[in-house]
């Protein structure tokens, strides 16, 4: 059986019905993150001390390269999406790939970043600081490996859909670049938060 | 920013590389600053500000909000409302 209105807009919404899931979706999200945001500013409003992240160790050349990483994967995933629509196909394994890769080089660089902890015996547990950090950096790279597995299925299972629909295909990365930009949107907002505030 | 045909699109690319080159200067933007050593209350406000116009340039350019349709934005309204009043808790139930 056909899934309705997968390609073209649902004549209610005026959206196809994978777009309008993938907002209400990324809405959820907002409210996940949201309410770790809200606890952050509850934590330190009620604290008498809250240290500056390079005061307790963080890297911020190490975040900040981790944020241009995020940044560069975020431009890849729309230029993937991009070559689809310019019909281009193998621009498009290209540039997913890369965005796959890049994704892969961000999470390399927040392991070298727990380890750096870790081999200081700093855990969730040492402060109110280090739990929210770890709580909000953890979550924050679950977020980014789900981005790979989703793209990695689409960069080789999945791509063989658009052979067969290819406006269908195309919306699906539509879709998963939209979860993907909001990976990176979040990381906008966490990089300064934890880590220069 | 309609998003219909393959020559839109070759257009919209070189938008999607401008916003990538404001996004990492505003990157190297926020981290310069906050080595400035601004009072707290001007630190916190500037690196907001510049967060909140690198978040509004990859939702309004990456993700298309830009042109999108009418449903969406009232998705994102109903949960802009909720998400202020979640950050008003803890403004409010402080001190």
């Amino acid at each position: 059986m056909e899934i309705p209105y997968s390609v073209k807009a649902h004549p209610v919404t005026g959206v196809p019905n994978g777009k309008l899931g993938i907002w209400l979706f990324l809405a959820s999200e907002v409210m996940l993150f949201g309410a770790l945001f809200s606890s952050y500013v509850l934590l330190r409003v009620g604290a008498d001390v809250w240290p500056h992240g390079r005061d307790v160790g963080l890297s911020i050349p190490l975040a900040t390269l981790n944020t241009m990483v995020l940044i560069a994967s975020s431009v890849t995933m729309v230029m993937a999406w991009a070559s689809l629509k310019m019909n281009e196909f193998s621009k498009f394994k290209l540039y997913l790939g890369l965005t796959v890769l890049l994704a892969f080089g961000f999470l390399v660089i927040k392991a070298f970043e727990y380890e750096a902890k870790f081999s200081h015996h700093i855990y969730p547990g040492t402060s109110t600081f280090f739990a929210i950090y770890f709580t909000l950096t953890g979550l924050h790279g679950l977020h980014v490996v789900g981005g790979i597995l989703v793209n990695s299925y689409l960069l080789l299972p999945g791509s063989k859909l658009w052979k067969k629909e290819p406006e269908r295909f195309t919306n699906r990365i539509e879709y998963a670049g939209l979860y993907w930009h909001f990976v990176d949107l979040v990381w906008i907002f966490l990089f300064p938060v934890l880590y220069l505030l | 920013m309609s998003v219909d045909g393959a020559e839109d699109i070759r257009k919209h690319v070189k938008v999607y590389i401008g916003v990538f080159v404001a996004l990492a200067a505003l990157t190297v933007v926020t981290v310069g600053i906050s080595y400035m050593h601004l009072p707290a209350l001007w630190a916190i406000l500037f690196a907001l500000l510049v967060a909140t116009v690198k978040g509004s340039l990859v939702a309004c350019y990456f993700m298309h909000l830009i042109s999108e349709k009418s449903v969406i934005y009232w998705v994102l309204v109903l949960c802009l409302i909720f998400f202020v009043f979640l950050m008003l808790i803890p403004v409010a139930t402080s001190g």
